[in-house]
């Protein structure tokens, strides 16, 4: 229908200034609640497979859900346990929403976090003895982004340079980031006496970032991770670093011929998941453990792949997903206690959680699929 | 086979892509659809083959009417469709190939499928050698294979969709001639094209298909004016050409060597000067998508020079050329041209000319809106690029070409579009070339390197061997040239 009558063609341009006009004005929202509408069909599938699970293992469902609802955001105490796994899933998820837009699987996001821990702490030892608490901190975080930053180039590079798959190269510098945590606590970080798999020694008071007392909760944690929230979205949406990541992710023949240079790119989205990355690693030591230990990924980067994958790369759905992950890891601490049950359910969970969301993913796509004219 | 079309409606939200069709084809008869691009043709058959579902009406074979899904239980029942582009597996041989689809137990006696092959390729003159890897065939003979695999299933009505794209004069023969054999044998044929010669000169029936519904059938002998008529409402204006005198040097490359298609390229030393309009013709992968990769610096050379403007450009990247204004389109729309998943407007905001850091979204779509209309380019601003029609991808890709280039380097422009839609390409490539631009294409249609170019190249094994002002030369002498006999 290349070229129909003079008048069909005005119609069809009526109806595309139509449509422009409303795209442009509900279109942001309208897509917000097909997303939501996605995600609550989800949940709704999850919560009958895991349902199914725990009746297998002989445990009423409904009392796990309720012990784990109760574990979490029973009370104020709990609340901030959850908000606490709550803020490195978040930054995490930041991060790798530049990876996943250019492409890349960053499975190394765990290794980043670690980084980002050890350089942190690096830094506040240097800060014990001095007076100036305040520069320290700060630097240490600054500090923590570019230890994240440097694991994620070191992927990035051999991707872009060496075509070394980043999933392999990622997953081998987590466990070199591991073995240099394990090594740095028990060796040339060691308490004085005894080292132990309880960690570094830990910092004193001045070097912990400041947070409310009764629920230890820091507020500074909390704005950055609103700021970067924020600053991701902006800079996905709204410049040319997104436009120009999404283009290599979608077709980097194309994006080369358009003038990009897709292996920078790569580096670029691997330099800003490092970054993110690292500051949650930095975070978990200034502002949770005070000191370096050798969990001190607790996991978090692997289950923030998790969350933006269920999030389906939607920015403003990742604090969401990280928030119900988040209480599904505190809560089912409370499982193997009021119902004799295994906490790794939490886990058996979230991973429900992914198939379902991958199940509903890809019948969504055909869906689409089908609604669309092609030639 | 007897097969009865009748109300077929597939709407695609508010695109009627078909409107109502009926449409009757008896056996052993070669029957034709004949539309321009976005007719409806490949809907209809899309619909017909099993692809994809129609929004209502009925199907009636032998004169039952029959509800599938899918193409397997449409080729159970004795349905089969050759797609434009070949549905095979690059990496397997032919035999594997020929295989697929066909072994209903656990393994299959290779051998006994070896001679099913060799025999039926025999008996409509088709030559494939069971061991080859498909990757190395031409479309035409990927074709070929695809045939005698629908063949081999027991297929009765074989659709072909626009099947002389992209294949050399010598596979179009073979083809007709094995379409008129097995018409013989009482097998129905659906040929659907937008070429009137191939209906002409295979057809016994045409309809014609124009805007989802239909606007017309003949018989055998054909009047071309009518069929046109039908076509396009209105016959198609030709196309003025422009008479510029060629300038300044403006593309040299002396003695060029590069790896890559079929044959590579070997050898090539040629100049292309200011204002120009340059022909690329030759057997597909004879060396003419190569020269194009390496004149825009996609690809590097593996012997000899190149010179731009007067510098060497020969260790240059394809974003320095760019930078100096030489423009390449490349033939593939949806692997290399275009980026599946982004909108039109995403396109045009990577592709303007100022790269501010912060994207101003709504005058990019304002933009776009006007491009779309410019370029006639049935979409919106916010459409992706894998929902268009491939003609609709074509103009779009026209329509990132910059505005001052020095060299265009285009790949197959005009491919998959219909002659109204080939004229107004080049009424707007024209524009450039009064502005001194020089254009380098390649296409498969000699007629259109005739028509409008100012010079051709004729490429055969990686080698130009022909090089020759159009209007010094004709469709003959130059049809000898692409068989390599000079």
């Amino acid at each position: 229908m290349s070229n129909p009558p003079k008048q069909m063609f005005m119609n069809w341009e009526k109806q595309s200034l139509e449509k422009c006009k409303r795209y442009q004005k509900v279109d942001p929202m309208e897509n917000y609640v097909r997303q939501s509408q996605h995600l609550l069909m989800t949940i709704f599938a999850v919560f009958l497979f895991t349902s199914l699970v725990l009746l297998i293992a002989g445990a009423p469902p409904f009392a796990a859900y309720f012990h784990i609802f109760k574990g979490s955001l029973g009370s104020w105490n709990k609340f901030a346990h959850v908000i606490k796994a709550w803020i490195p899933l978040t930054l995490c998820g930041c991060g790798l929403l530049f990876t996943f837009r250019i492409g890349l699987w960053n499975i190394g996001v765990e290794g980043q976090v670690m980084m980002g821990a050890v350089f942190t702490t690096a830094l506040l030892r240097f800060g014990v003895d001095s007076c100036q608490a305040v520069v320290f901190l700060s630097v240490s975080l600054l500090a923590g982004m570019i230890g994240g930053a440097v694991w994620a180039i070191i992927a990035g590079f051999l991707k872009a340079k060496g075509g070394v798959n980043e999933i392999f190269a990622g997953l081998g510098l987590n466990f070199v980031g591991q073995g240099i945590i394990l090594w740095l606590i028990f060796g040339p970080w060691r308490r004085p006496g005894v080292a132990s798999m309880s960690g570094t020694e830990t910092f004193p008071i001045k070097l912990w970032l400041p947070h409310l007392a009764s629920m230890r909760l820091s507020p500074i944690a909390l704005t950055i991770v609103i700021i970067s929230l924020i600053l991701t979205g902006l800079l996905l949406k709204y410049t040319r670093i997104g436009l120009n990541l999404k283009a290599i992710g979608n077709n980097p023949n194309a994006a080369f011929l358009y003038g990009l240079k897709p292996g920078r790119f790569m580096i670029l989205a691997m330099l800003f998941a490092g970054g993110f990355a690292g500051l949650a690693g930095g975070l978990q030591v200034s502002g949770v453990y005070h000191r370096l230990i050798p969990a001190i990924s607790s996991n978090y980067g692997y289950l923030s792949l998790l969350v933006v994958m269920l999030s389906n790369y939607n920015i403003w759905l990742v604090p969401l997903v990280a928030f119900f992950f988040a209480c599904l890891n505190v809560g089912s601490i409370q499982l193997p206690m009021v119902l004799q049950l295994d906490s790794s359910l939490s886990g058996v969970i979230q991973g429900a959680l992914v198939l379902a969301t991958l199940g509903m993913h890809s019948w969504r796509k055909r869906w689409l699929q089908n609604m669309r004219p092609n030639a | 086979m007897w097969i009865e079309l009748q109300d077929i409606h597939k709407h695609y939200g508010p695109v009627k892509a078909n409107n109502g069709i009926n449409l009757k084809v008896v056996p052993g008869c070669i029957h034709g659809i004949l539309g321009e691009n976005g007719a409806g043709k490949s809907t209809l058959m899309k619909i017909l083959s099993g692809f994809s579902h129609k929004t209502s009406g009925t199907i009636l074979i032998d004169g039952k009417a029959v509800n599938y899904l899918n193409p397997a239980q449409a080729s159970e029942l004795g349905i089969g469709m050759l797609y434009q582009d070949p549905l095979d597996f690059p990496l397997l041989t032919v035999l594997d190939n020929f295989m697929l689809g066909q072994i209903k137990r656990i393994s299959g006696h290779r051998l006994a499928y070896r001679h099913k092959l060799l025999e039926l390729a025999e008996s409509i003159h088709f030559s494939l050698h069971p061991d080859t890897w498909v990757k190395i065939l031409t479309i035409g003979e990927r074709q070929q294979l695809e045939i005698l695999r629908l063949l081999a299933l027991g297929i009765q009505m074989l659709i072909l969709d626009e099947p002389t794209t992209g294949i050399s004069s010598a596979q179009k023969e073979t083809l007709f001639r094995a379409l008129k054999k097995l018409a013989q044998e009482g097998k129905s044929i659906i040929l659907v094209s937008h070429k009137l010669e191939d209906v002409e000169a295979l057809c016994e029936k045409v309809t014609v298909l124009r805007q989802g519904v239909v606007t017309g059938e003949m018989h055998h002998p054909f009047e071309t004016n009518r069929l046109l008529e039908m076509m396009f409402g209105s016959p198609p204006k030709s196309l003025s050409r422009c008479a510029e005198t060629p300038g300044k040097e403006v593309l040299a490359m002396n003695r060029v060597s590069g790896s890559g298609g079929r044959t590579g390229l070997k050898d090539c030393s040629v100049v292309i000067r200011q204002g120009e309009v340059v022909g690329l013709a030759g057997l597909e992968g004879s060396g003419q998508g190569v020269f194009l990769r390496i004149a825009g610096g996609i690809q590097r050379l593996t012997a000899g020079s190149i010179h731009l403007i007067g510098r060497t450009m020969t260790k240059q990247d394809h974003h320095y050329f760019q930078r100096l204004g030489v423009a390449f389109m490349p033939a593939s729309r949806l692997e290399e041209g275009l980026i599946t998943g982004l909108s039109i407007t995403e396109h045009i905001a990577l592709r303007e000319k100022q790269k501010p850091f912060v994207v101003k979204w709504q005058r990019t779509q304002r933009l776009a809106g006007k491009r779309i209309k410019k370029f006639r380019v049935k979409g919106l601003p916010d459409s992706l690029v894998d929902e268009l029609s491939g003609g609709n991808q074509q103009r779009l890709l026209l329509s990132f070409l910059p505005p001052d280039p020095v060299l265009l380097l285009l790949e197959n422009p005009t491919r998959g579009l219909d002659m109204e839609s080939v004229i107004w390409v080049w009424q707007h490539l024209y524009a450039y070339c009064r502005n001194r631009t020089s254009i380098v294409f390649s296409s498969s249609e000699l007629d259109e390197i005739l028509m409008v170019a100012d010079r051709v190249l004729v490429f055969f094994n990686g080698r130009i061997i022909k090089d020759v002002e159009s209007s010094q030369t004709d469709v003959h002498e130059l049809g000898k040239a692409i068989a390599g006999k000079v």
